[in-house]
C-alpha cells in the first residue's frame, strides 16, 4: 500500500455574491496516494475547477476557501504564510491550467518562460546549465530542442500544451493537478497529450489529479475516479468499477448520456436540469431529477460512505 | 429521385487575390446531396480546420463558393431569384455553435420566436402565435411556461440551445443544419438536444446536415457521414460501415483516438503514427505527411474517390482497384438514396455501378 501524498479533508469553498453564498465545494475530503492517477468529473459548474484551485490555494475574491484542510506530506498548506504557499506552487504541486496553452506569454520565448519560473523558485543555474535544463524538458515531453527558441504563435496547439506541461514538471512536483488539459485539442493531439502526462508521470514518480469534463477521456488516462455534483463529491471509486457498477444513481445516469461507438441507441440525457449553487435544493442535491429518490433524500444529506472496500459514494441507499 | 440541396464540386478559396500569397484552400471538391423525397441525417464529421463551418456556410448561401456550385431545389443559390431566396431561407434553418452569442441580452428570448413569426406572416392573431410557439417548445421538451418571458441569461446553456431549434422549427423547414449543436453543452443535456433533432426528422419529415467533431455523436444519430480532412473529403458513406471498418488511414486513426468511455481501456500503448515516407509541397494526398501507409503516388495527386462498397467511398490510393467516382456519374454511396459524386479523373463508371448502388 502506497502512502498518501495529498489528502484534502472538508474542504469548502464559497462564492460571495450579492444574491448570496454560492457553494462551489461543499465538505471535499479525499486522498491521493503516491504515483496514483486521480480523475475528476463533472458537469460545468459542478465545482471541480473550484476543488483544484482551491487545493493550491488559489481562489481569488469573492471566493473563499471557508473551512477545511489539505495534507501535503505531512503539512497542512492551509496554514501557510503566502510566501510560503507561493514556493510550494510549482515545486511541490504544480498546475495545468484550463486553457494554459493560451497564458504563455506571447511575446517571450519558450526557454525564456521556463527559465522564468525556475529562477522565481530559488533555482540559481549558469545559462549553460538553464539551456541544457530546458532541452531535457522538452525532451521529456517530446518537444525538438529548436522550440526552446521559438515564439508561442510558431508552435501547434498540441505543440503549446506540451510545453506547458513541461513548465508544469520543471521542478519535480509530487503532484500535478491538470485542470481539462486538453479541451480545444482535435482527438488525435488530445491522445498524444494525454500520452505525454503519462510519460512524465511515471518519470516522475508524480501523483496527478486530473479534472475534465469528458469521463470517456478521464476514464483513459486515470486509477480511481471522482464524480461531482452540484459542489459535493458523490462517488470516489477505481476507474473500472464505476463503468461497471456505479454506486450512485447521478454516476450511472451520467455514463448512459456517453454516446458509444460500439451500438447505436446507447444515449440518452438526464431529465432536469443542475440546481444553481446559490439556491440548492434541500437534502441531497441531485433527488429532483433522481428516479429513485425516497423520501429522506428531499430532507437529509447523505455523507460519503464505503459501499465497498474502496468505493465511496454519497447516496441514502446505500444505507 | 429529386434533390433538395446539392453541392457540386465546391471549392473555396479565402484570400489568394494577385498580390496575395497567402491563398486557403478550405474546402476543395466538395459534393453533397440530400434527398428530398426521404428525410434523412448526414453528418459532416472534421478536426479544426477541416473546412467543416466552411461547409455549412456555402450551403446556406453566406460565402460565394470559388468553384462550383450549390443548388437548391435545381436552382443555384447564388444566382435564384428574390421569392426563391425568400423560400430557401424559410425552408433551410441552421442552428450555430453558441447558444450565448445568438441572443441579445435586451431582448427576451420570446424575441427570436416572435421574430420569425411576423416576418413570414405564420400567425394571423398573437392567440395564434402564441399557440404555434408553445407548440414548438414543446416538441423540444421546454415547459414554455417556464420558457417565455425570461431573459437569455435565465435559461441555461442547454435550454437556449433547445429555443433555437424550436425556432428553427417554427418555420417549417424541410432542411435543418446543425452546426456544432452540441459542443458547448454539459453531457447530460446533449443526448437530449440530439434527440430533439432526431424527432424532428423523424416525426416531421426534416433532413438534418449536423456538422460536428464528435464522431461518437455523429454516429449515434446520423445515416451517413462525411468525413474530412484539412478541406477535404477522406471518406464517405454509409455511418456504420466507415466507423466499424475504417478504410482510410485518417479515419482509422480518428476512431482510434477517441476515448471510450467503458470499464475496459481502448487506448492502448503509444499512438507511434510515423509518417512512411517524407511530403513535400502542397500537391497529393493531404494525409500523406502523417499516413503511415503512404507510397509516391500519394505525394503526386490528390486520390479521388474510390467505392469500396456499395455504400462508401474513399479517398485513398489504398483502394485504387475499386472503381473511382466519375464527375457526372450520379453514383449512390449514401443508402439507398442520396447520392455523393465527385471525381478528379480516373474512368466513368460502368453502368452496372449505377445499378448495385441503389440498393
Amino acid at each position: 500500500m502506497k502512502p498518501d501524498v495529498l489528502r484534502v479533508r472538508g474542504l469548502q469553498v464559497y462564492y460571495h455574491t450579492p444574491l448570496g453564498a454560492v457553494k462551489a465545494a461543499e465538505d471535499i475530503s479525499f486522498s491521493l496516494k503516491a504515483e496514483e492517477r486521480l480523475g475528476l468529473v463533472g458537469e460545468s459548474g459542478s465545482g471541480k475547477s473550484t476543488l483544484a484551485l482551491a487545493i493550491l490555494r488559489m481562489i481569488k475574491p469573492p471566493g473563499r476557501i471557508e473551512a477545511g484542510e489539505v495534507w501535503l506530506d505531512g503539512q497542512n498548506v492551509m496554514t501557510l504564510s503566502e510566501e510560503e504557499m507561493r514556493q510550494v506552487r510549482l515545486a511541490r504541486i504544480a498546475m495545468i491550467p484550463q486553457g494554459s496553452m493560451n497564458s504563455l506569454n506571447p511575446v517571450m520565448r519558450i526557454q525564456a518562460q521556463i527559465a522564468d519560473a525556475l529562477r522565481d523558485h530559488g533555482v540559481r543555474m549558469t545559462k549553460r546549465q538553464v539551456e541544457e535544463r530546458v532541452r531535457d524538458l522538452l525532451q521529456s515531453v517530446g518537444l525538438k530542442p529548436e522550440v526552446a527558441t521559438m515564439f508561442p504563435h510558431e508552435l501547434s496547439g498540441g505543440m503549446k500544451q506540451r510545453a506547458c506541461i513541461a513548465i508544469a514538471i520543471s521542478l519535480r512536483p509530487k503532484v500535478i493537478i491538470a485542470d481539462e488539459p486538453t479541451s480545444a485539442l482535435d482527438v488525435v493531439v488530445q491522445k498524444q497529450v494525454m500520452e505525454t502526462l503519462a510519460r512524465v508521470q511515471r518519470a516522475l514518480g508524480a501523483s496527478v489529479i486530473l479534472v475534465g469534463h469528458d469521463m470517456g477521456l478521464v476514464a483513459q488516462f486515470v486509477d480511481r475516479l471522482g464524480v461531482m455534483y452540484a459542489g459535493k463529491l458523490v462517488e470516489v471509486s477505481p476507474v473500472r468499477d464505476v463503468f461497471t457498477k456505479p454506486l450512485h444513481p447521478y454516476t450511472t445516469l451520467l455514463i448512459a448520456t456517453l454516446p458509444s461507438l460500439e451500438q447505436k441507441g446507447t444515449f440518452a440525457g438526464i431529465p432536469g436540469l443542475p440546481p444553481l449553487l446559490r439556491d440548492l435544493p434541500p437534502g441531497c442535491a441531485f433527488h429532483p431529477r433522481c428516479p429513485y429518490a425516497v423520501d429522506r433524500c428531499r430532507t437529509e444529506v447523505p455523507h460519503l460512505m464505503e459501499g465497498r472496500p474502496d468505493s465511496w459514494a454519497a447516496c441514502h441507499l446505500l444505507s | 429521385m429529386t434533390t433538395l440541396i446539392e453541392a457540386r464540386h465546391v471549392t473555396k478559396i479565402f484570400g489568394g487575390g494577385v498580390f496575395d500569397r497567402n491563398a486557403t484552400v478550405a474546402l476543395e471538391d466538395f459534393s453533397i446531396t440530400v434527398d428530398s423525397d426521404r428525410p434523412s441525417i448526414t453528418a459532416v464529421v472534421g478536426e479544426s480546420g477541416s473546412g467543416k463551418t466552411t461547409v455549412a456556410r456555402l450551403l446556406l448561401g453566406l460565402v460565394t463558393p470559388s468553384r462550383g456550385q450549390v443548388l437548391y431545389q435545381g436552382q443555384d443559390v447564388q444566382t435564384m431569384a428574390h421569392a426563391d431566396w425568400r423560400a430557401f431561407r424559410r425552408d433551410v434553418q441552421v442552428i450555430f455553435q453558441d447558444p450565448y452569442e445568438v441572443y441579445n441580452p435586451f431582448y427576451r428570448v420570446d424575441h427570436v420566436l416572435t421574430t420569425p413569426v411576423s416576418k413570414f406572416k405564420l400567425a394571423a392573431t398573437k392567440a395564434e402565435a402564441r399557440a404555434l410557439i408553445e407548440d414548438v417548445l414543446e416538441a423540444v421538451g421546454l415547459r414554455p411556461e417556464e420558457t417565455l418571458g425570461r431573459f437569455p441569461h435565465q435559461l441555461s446553456g442547454g435550454q437556449r440551445q433547445r429555443v433555437m431549434v424550436a425556432r428553427a422549427l417554427l418555420l417549417r423547414p424541410r432542411l435543418i443544419l446543425a452546426d456544432e449543436p452540441v459542443s458547448m453543452v454539459d453531457a447530460s443535456l446533449r443526448a437530449s438536444i440530439l434527440g430533439s433533432l432526431r424527432k424532428m426528422n423523424l416525426e416531421r419529415g426534416i433532413s438534418i446536415i449536423y456538422i460536428t467533431h464528435d464522431l461518437a455523436t455523429a454516429y449515434q444519430i446520423s445515416e451517413n457521414i462525411v468525413v474530412l480532412y484539412r478541406g477535404s473529403v477522406a471518406e464517405a458513406g454509409d455511418v456504420e460501415l466507415v466507423v466499424k471498418q475504417p478504410q482510410h488511414p485518417y479515419t482509422q486513426l480518428l476512431i482510434s483516438s477517441i476515448p471510450l468511455a467503458s470499464a475496459e481501456r481502448t487506448w492502448s500503448g503509444e499512438s507511434a503514427s510515423a509518417p512512411a515516407i517524407q511530403a513535400t509541397g502542397a500537391t497529393g494526398c493531404k494525409f500523406a505527411d502523417r499516413c503511415p501507409s503512404a507510397t509516391p503516388p500519394c505525394l503526386q495527386a490528390l486520390p479521388p474517390l474510390y467505392q469500396t462498397a456499395p455504400h462508401r467511398a474513399v479517398a485513398c490510393y489504398l483502394y485504387q482497384s475499386a472503381p473511382a467516382l466519375a464527375t457526372g456519374e450520379m453514383v449512390s454511396v449514401f443508402t439507398g438514396q442520396a447520392t455523393l459524386k465527385k471525381g478528379i479523373s480516373g474512368q466513368p463508371g460502368s453502368p452496372g455501378e449505377a445499378q448495385h448502388a441503389g440498393v
